[in-house]
């Protein structure tokens, strides 16, 4: 959404075709709308990330992508399939709740969730265990889920979205609970995957996961999609931060910054102004400033992200607070 | 369904059930299952057993003897000739000697306590006088005379030898037999489906708390994880009967007995098991999918002890109207019986046991198989509606009952989660 206009932007245009294809996705729970009007487009190999904050809206976007639940209202298109019952066994899906059988074997757990996307008991567990032998868990096939750290509990369960070759994989928050070297290998493995040509959604609330994988985000919030593109367009949202350090603190050359600039000692930080930093250098040296340092910084997706979140999230407050009397 | 598409409804259903069977088969759950039965059986048997011993030393009575020196040797003698003869005759002992025509206060005797002693005969043996309660009086009165009768003069009484002709079975014995094996069918039914359904209700609750039923709902249809839980449980069952069933074989077998030692049932033994079998299966299928149904809106163990607790007592109820409605046969009490879905298994496996006729049977199991048809249906629906219950909740509207059982009936994917 454009934050001037308050627009929706314009989904990720490519020239792939889209794996995923939503339009005004809407879902009430009980009269409380979680989900108004999402609109998603995520091509055929992309690393797509959905941000929010908790309880924005997040998982109930994906459960009805994966037709878990059906939408109130709006479309969905999901491998060219209207319905994502149709091609439910193209789609791997690790919920945010991880969950497995206690007492099965790792090398079972897999062959099980393998068995529901209609991978035979049997090719599905020798699958198992070569996933386990790849990603260094081989010693740990035969050990019985109980046993087993939550991390290697956890990956597990990811070999198990996997084990039936999908060719969309969506994972809930799938950096939670994970240390950060189980994290880092996730992100090779999604790395990989995009490789295989495979498509990964995910959803986080952790930006840095996103910003260095997702070739194309969408966040969310209040139910609401303010933005979805890719992420240098998020973070052009933002204007890129100057960071200047003065020799004298007063002059003529102070009327040049900004008004939003904020002082912090000898330096002074400020959102570059959309004239750009040419003129203001003229001024600063004009006025004799005694330039020390100056930088100019783009605007990190964490920045993006709060601006474009918390910006829709305040007018979803202020447009709550205006229909509170007449509701 | 293409080849891209979830699973089918029953192949779905297949794999649940087939993770469940196996995954129960090997738990420690299933020795308990296969013991559970010998619990209830052990502790009737002790109870019988404690119960019978108080009240077979409750029972000790004995009728004291006030006569003098002679009539009372003679009453003696002559109770113990006529208990060999016809049994059943309480004990006497020897009281005090009183000489002929003193009188004895047998009242007072009796208050004094201390003794065993029910009744005390005093008088003579031409008139003998009983004291002892109302109840002992109207019991004892005419064993009394007898036995003073034939104290007086046993050579008058002569008995005549009489001829015996043993037969295998007589109606009285044949119905006494057909209604124990009926009730010990309910009984054991009533235990198996109790049993079943618990361990059903556990093993939802289990997969709830691991989490993994998001990734079966993602996966596959909602009715097919309720139908793999549902026929695994009747599929451990199985197993259950064919080891309860072997073993209660083993023993007949090794101590030379056979099934027909015992009263037939009405249909015969083979039908009997073969009905038993069939009714087992109906009223487990029904149960549990109220268990099931009652499980998916609970989310913890104690959500669901909770829950369960009235659907327990209803299950008991139901047991108690079966085991009435089988002593009351040919009422519109024992055909309310058949006709409640919930107790016609109950029912009508008594009437297996009792009664001849097969074509009620049919008729019976072709309505139980509609029942379950539907009870499965509304129970798959509640479970694909709420086992997934989640997330904002908001407030309730009042959706009106004909709006929730419409939407029970929808197919597809869950409408709220």
């Amino acid at each position: 959404m454009d934050m001037a206009t308050g627009e929706l932007s314009k989904p990720v245009i490519t020239d792939r075709p889209l794996a995923i294809e939503a339009r005004g996705l809407v879902k009430r729970f009980d009269g409380t709308l979680a989900v108004d009007g999402v609109d998603l487009s995520v091509p055929e190999g992309a690393i797509y990330g959905i941000l929010g904050p908790n309880g924005a809206g997040k998982t109930t976007s994906l459960r009805m992508l994966l037709g878990i639940i059906d939408p109130d209202a709006g479309t969905r298109r999901i491998l060219g399939a209207e319905n994502p019952q149709d091609v439910a066994r193209l789609i791997g899906y690790l919920p945010e709740e991880r969950g497995l059988y206690p007492s099965m074997k790792a090398y079972e757990a897999i062959g099980f969730m393998g068995a529901l996307r209609g991978v035979p008991l049997k090719q599905g567990r020798e699958k198992g265990r070569a996933l386990l032998e790849e990603h260094g868990l081989g010693h740990a096939a035969d050990k019985q889920i109980r046993q087993l750290s939550k991390g290697m509990a956890q990956t597990v369960q990811l070999l198990g979205t996997l084990v039936h070759d999908p060719k969309l994989v969506v994972f809930d928050e799938p950096f939670s609970g994970l240390d950060a070297i189980n994290q880092g290998k996730l992100e090779v493995l999604i790395r990989g995957l995009a490789d295989k040509g495979t498509t990964v959604i995910f959803s986080t609330h952790v930006i840095a996961h996103a910003e260095r994988l997702c070739e194309g985000i969408a966040i969310i919030a209040g139910g609401k999609v303010p933005f979805a593109g890719r992420v240098d367009e998020a973070r052009d949202r933002i204007p890129a931060q100057v960071r200047l350090e003065t020799r004298n603190a007063q002059g003529p050359w102070r009327a040049a910054l900004p008004d939003t600039t904020r002082r912090n000692g000898d330096f002074w930080n400020f959102p570059l102004p959309e004239s750009g930093i040419e003129p203001l250098l003229k001024a600063l040296i004009d006025g004799d400033a005694g330039i020390l340092s100056l930088s100019i910084e783009r605007a990190g997706l964490h920045d993006a992200f709060v601006a474009i979140a918390g910006e829709a999230a305040a007018r979803e407050m202020a447009k709550g607070s205006a229909q509170e009397p007449t509701s | 369904m293409s080849t891209l598409g979830r699973l089918s409804h029953w192949h779905a259903a297949y794999v649940i059930a087939r993770r469940d069977f196996t995954a129960i088969l090997f738990s420690r759950a299933f020795v308990f299952f296969l013991l559970g039965p010998l619990f209830p059986v052990a502790v009737m048997a002790m109870a019988g057993g404690v119960g019978a011993q108080m009240q077979s030393e409750a029972a000790i009575e004995e009728i004291g003897i006030a006569m003098d020196e002679a009539d009372t040797q003679a009453m003696l003698t002559a109770r113990d000739d006529l208990a060999a003869r016809t049994g059943a005759i309480p004990a006497m002992v020897a009281l005090d000697k009183v000489e002929r025509g003193d009188s004895f206060d047998a009242e007072a005797a009796l208050e004094r306590g201390g003794n065993s002693l029910a009744g005390i005969v005093s008088g003579s043996l031409e008139a003998p006088e009983l004291t002892a309660t109302q109840g002992r009086l109207n019991r004892w009165e005419g064993t009394i005379g007898f036995i003073a009768a034939y104290a007086a003069d046993q050579d008058k009484l002569t008995y005549p030898l009489v001829q015996t002709s043993p037969v295998a079975s007589s109606g009285a014995t044949t119905n006494s037999g057909r209604m124990h094996t009926a009730q010990g069918g309910q009984l054991l039914l009533f235990l198996l489906i109790m049993l079943l359904a618990s361990m059903v209700l556990s093993n939802l609750v289990e997969e709830k708390g691991n989490k993994i039923i998001e990734i079966l709902a993602a996966a596959i249809p909602m009715d097919a994880v309720f139908l793999g839980k549902l026929f695994a449980m009747l599929g451990i069952s199985v197993v259950g009967l064919m080891v309860w069933g072997g073993t209660a074989g083993s023993i007949l077998w090794s101590s030379g007995q056979t099934l027909s030692d015992y009263a037939n049932p009405g249909v015969g033994w083979p039908m009997f098991c073969l009905l038993f079998a069939v009714y087992f299966g109906m009223g487990y299928l029904l149960l549990g999918a109220i268990f099931l149904a009652v499980g998916s809106l609970a989310s913890t163990v104690r959500e669901v002890q909770t829950m369960s607790m009235p659907v327990t007592m209803l299950q008991i109820l139901i047991f108690f109207f079966a085991s009435l409605a089988v002593t009351q046969q040919g009422t519109a009490f024992e055909y309310a019986g058949m006709a409640f879905p919930l107790s016609s298994p109950f029912v009508m496996v008594a009437r297996a046991a009792t009664d001849e006729a097969i074509w009620p049977h049919l008729i019976a199991l072709g309505w139980q198989a509609l029942c379950v048809a539907l009870f499965i249906r509304i129970g798959a629906g509640l479970f694909r509606r709420r086992v997934m219950k989640s997330g904002p909740q908001g407030t309730r509207k009042s959706r009106g009952l004909f709006k929730l059982v419409r939407s029970l009936f929808r197919s597809g994917s869950a409408k709220t989660v």
